[in-house]
């Protein structure tokens, strides 16, 4: 038999060899990731990597060498994702507010303005082969350059002193504009080794750094106009101070990143504009999940039962023919619905129209926007639950049947004293299961209505047809509400806080069925 | 069977023939009419159920050919539909075979071995799968965007990033192929231990083998899943080449560039054979929805 396990069985030295390896570049990148100031990833990476070395290197953990990698996997893309979600509404985090505080504080270091005492007027002189000189004049100082090529490999030129303006052609502003890309990020030095960078079409300038960091470590000196400017943690912004230290001056962007406490979810509870739109999205995300669990379970249990009637011929076509809306991809029927719905050229409203006379305003007008949803979803979802159900009714044995029909019992009367009250009990925590999912209907939302029409007076963008789901990403995603992250990911939390329970229950409910 | 039968029985079965196919009409409709719009001309104009004027342009768009108009312009196609396809295909399968290794490992310890912490790690499994990804897009992002610092092939905009990201779906996989390995006799198992097989040779030369059916089951609902998921791969692709189908589609209805007509060939051409996967897996797909659920 070939070894497929080597490194524990023939050659020990390799594993070693391998786990030393990779605790080395594990621990440099943890290192590395926190001095970067990442210190969540750096974490991250910690647990997983020690986790990992520790179950490869140990006899006891075999079994645990197994569901390693998998864990692993669980723990990166969902768990960690999850913690993350959960602390970032801690914070700020935003568009505005999206870099943590040292890179902002760099990006303002880095900053620079052209120093009027270094300003040189540019001009582009051409050679007898294809280089060309460039000339650089300040009242009577002249620099010039090597000949040199106008490409993309040119990034920097070193400058010397000299005379006289050279005697070729002088280029016209139309070569300037042209090379403006490759002009604009050359690094140019005069005979000093002061850098200069071009300021304007016919100029370059020295760039000193506007900003200098003041004695406190905090403070930012503006070397133009002498303005000291402070980080305020309180909101995450640089803001301009007076002399006793008071923040006086608007907020400068880019904001820095801030822990902001429970601030994203007092807004939730007291911001009109933000407790108005949640408290109706929440109850209509309650009464679709809801909803669609009730229609999908009515149509699939009937048809179910239908389909598997005895005297029924042909059973394997209906099947076939009514899974169809569950076998074609849900992105392509929810779009596919999303033109048929459309109320200026969709097909459903011109037979509509051609019938009444009317129009109907399926995006619109909220009422008939959730309708139309539910209709959709309805279609969607029927045939998992009828799939569940003729699963189940298999199970559910003839001579029950039998029995009733002795009674001179109806279908009707049969279907709603055996097959429902039957199947509701293990059909219960696929119910719940159902709800859950439905509750966090993403893509149906996204796809058919993108939450339209918007609720009128909400601070963020936010429709009547959204569910919490698709509430929670407008606000991180969609320009409008200035994604903020932190309110998304607040709400976020708030529905971890009730999936986790939906999710308790039905653990609830599958154990009561095993017992 | 002997089962009693009522005297209107003959009745009632034409009478469900005739309600069922009332309700498949209504039921399947919409992907009629989607058919028929796609042979129909232009990309707004309406017309009845069979197009007057069949036109084969919209097709010719969705595979990528362009199309002559009658006044002598030349429409270029609007959108790569194939390479999404392919895109799709290429993410869903890679997806599936890793999620097969990833699940299939971690089943057999959770089937065949004891260990500490079994049970809060199978429990604790279940509850997180339930937990959308929609909801953590942001710190996927963030995620992505810090890995790909690192490695980047695996970073945003990248079909490596967006496999990486569906990794973490194995739980319900986990689960389903667990009760497989559980109905499967341990005694030969327990004989390949006896004459000195290791748990990984035991493992690899016997158990898989014998759990063909469940691992395509696993492959196909994973596949599927890959294919359908929109929201983490519009969060992470960005280049409209580098879309899968799923986040690609979407571009044919915006308001101010509704393409309706291109919409339906290039729908129904990508829903075909996904489609047909599904019907033709769907015997055996309805045991592995059924088995996973049932076993919570």
């Amino acid at each position: 038999m070939p070894t497929s396990d080597a490194s524990t069985v023939s050659t020990p030295w390799l594993k070693w060899f391998i786990l030393a390896l990779v605790s080395l570049i594990g621990g440099y990148a943890v290192v590395l990731m926190y001095a970067k100031g990442e210190s969540s990833f750096a974490l991250l990476t910690l647990i997983l990597v020690t986790a990992g070395v520790i179950i490869f290197a140990r006899k006891e953990t075999y079994a645990h060498r197994y569901i390693y990698p998998g864990m692993a996997a669980v723990v990166l893309f969902i768990i960690f994702p999850l913690l993350y979600t959960v602390s970032i509404a801690f914070t700020n985090y935003s568009g505005s507010n999206q870099l943590s505080y040292e890179r902002v504080q760099q990006q303002f270091l880095q900053r620079t303005f052209a120093d009027d005492r270094y300003q040189f007027k540019f001009q582009i002189y051409h050679t007898d082969n294809d280089k060309v000189l460039l000339f650089f004049s300040q009242a009577d100082k002249k620099l010039i350059s090597e000949p040199v090529a106008l490409d993309q490999n040119l990034q920097q030129v070193s400058l010397q002193a000299t005379d006289t303006p050279p005697t070729g052609n002088q280029a016209k502003l139309m070569v300037v504009t042209k090379n403006r890309n490759i002009l604009s990020n050359l690094a140019v030095f005069t005979p000093d080794g002061t850098q200069l960078a071009m300021s304007g079409l016919r100029q370059f300038a020295a760039k000193t750094p506007l900003y200098t960091l003041a004695a406190d470590g905090e403070s930012l000196v503006n070397q133009q106009t002498n303005e000291q400017i402070k980080p305020n943690f309180d909101i995450g912004f640089y803001q301009a101070v007076n002399p006793t230290g008071e923040f006086v001056g608007k907020p400068m962007a880019p904001g820095f990143v801030v822990s902001a406490g429970w601030f994203n979810f007092e807004r939730i509870l007291t911001d009109e504009g933000i407790q108005g739109p949640f408290i109706k999205i929440f109850i209509w995300t309650v009464i679709f999940a809801g909803l669609t669990v009730v229609f999908t379970l009515a149509v699939g249990m009937v048809l179910a039962s239908v389909v598997q009637w005895e005297g029924l011929k042909g059973k394997a076509v209906y099947r076939m023919l009514l899974i169809l809306p569950y076998a074609v991809p849900a992105f392509i029927s929810i779009l596919i619905f999303k033109g048929l719905f459309n109320q200026s050229f969709g097909e459903i409203n011109q037979v509509i129209e051609g019938l009444f006379g009317i129009r109907i305003n399926w995006f619109t007008d909220p009422i008939l926007a959730k309708t139309m949803i539910l209709i959709v979803n309805t279609w969607l979802g029927y045939p998992y639950i009828m799939i569940l159900c003729m699963g189940l009714l298999k199970s559910i044995p003839a001579d029950l049947y039998e029995a009733s029909a002795i009674d001179g019992a109806n279908p009707i009367q049969n279907f709603f004293k055996i097959t429902f009250p039957l199947m509701i009990k293990p059909l219960t925590p696929l119910l719940i299961a159902s709800f859950a999912f439905n509750f966090n209907n993403f893509v149906l939302i996204q796809l058919l209505t993108n939450g339209a029409p918007d609720i009128i007076g909400s601070s963020t963008p936010a429709g009547h047809t959204d569910l919490l789901v698709s509430y929670t990403y407008r606000i991180a995603f969609e320009g409008g509400g200035g994604q903020d992250f932190g309110l998304a990911s607040a709400i976020a939390t708030l529905i971890f806080l009730m999936v986790g329970g939906l999710a308790l229950l039905n653990l609830k409910a599958s154990k009561n069925q095993l017992a | 069977m002997a089962i009693v039968k009522s005297k209107n029985e003959k009745y009632r079965v034409w009478l469900a023939h005739g309600l069922l196919w009332l309700f498949l009409a209504m039921i399947l409709l919409p992907l009629f009419m989607v058919i028929a719009i796609s042979f129909r001309d232009g990309n707004f104009s309406s017309g009845s159920l069979i197009p007057e004027n069949p036109t084969l342009d919209h097709w010719r768009l969705a595979l990528g050919i362009a199309v002559e108009n009658s006044d002598g312009s030349v429409t270029q196609p609007p959108f790569p539909v194939l390479l999404w396809l392919w895109n799709s295909v290429k993410v869903a399968a890679v997806t599936s075979v890793l999620v097969l290794a990833l699940s299939t490992t971690c089943a057999y310890a959770f089937a065949r071995m004891a260990f500490k912490g079994k049970k809060i790690l199978l429990e604790g499994m279940l509850i997180f799968q339930m937990f959308p990804a929609v909801l953590a897009l942001v710190a996927l992002y963030a995620l992505f965007d810090k890995v790909g610092q690192y490695i980047p092939f695996l970073g945003l905009n990248t079909h490596g990033g967006l496999i990486f990201a569906y990794l973490g779906g194995i739980a319900l996989h986990v689960w389903t192929i667990k009760g497989y390995f559980e109905t499967i006799d341990k005694s030969l198992e327990e004989a390949a231990a006896l004459d000195g097989a290791s748990p990984w040779q035991t493992f690899r030369m016997i158990l898989l083998p014998l759990s063909v059916p469940i691992l395509a089951v696993v492959f196909i609902l994973s596949f599927i899943a890959a294919i359908t998921e929109v929201p983490v791969a519009s969060i992470l692709l960005r280049d409209v080449n580098q879309y899968t189908l799923a986040v690609g589609m979407q571009q044919y209805l915006y308001p101010q560039n509704y393409l309706w007509g291109d919409f339906a060939a290039a729908a129904v051409l990508s829903a075909i054979p996904i489609t047909l996967v599904f019907i033709l897996a769907q015997r055996w797909l309805v045991g592995g929805l059924t088995a996973g659920g049932n076993k919570g």
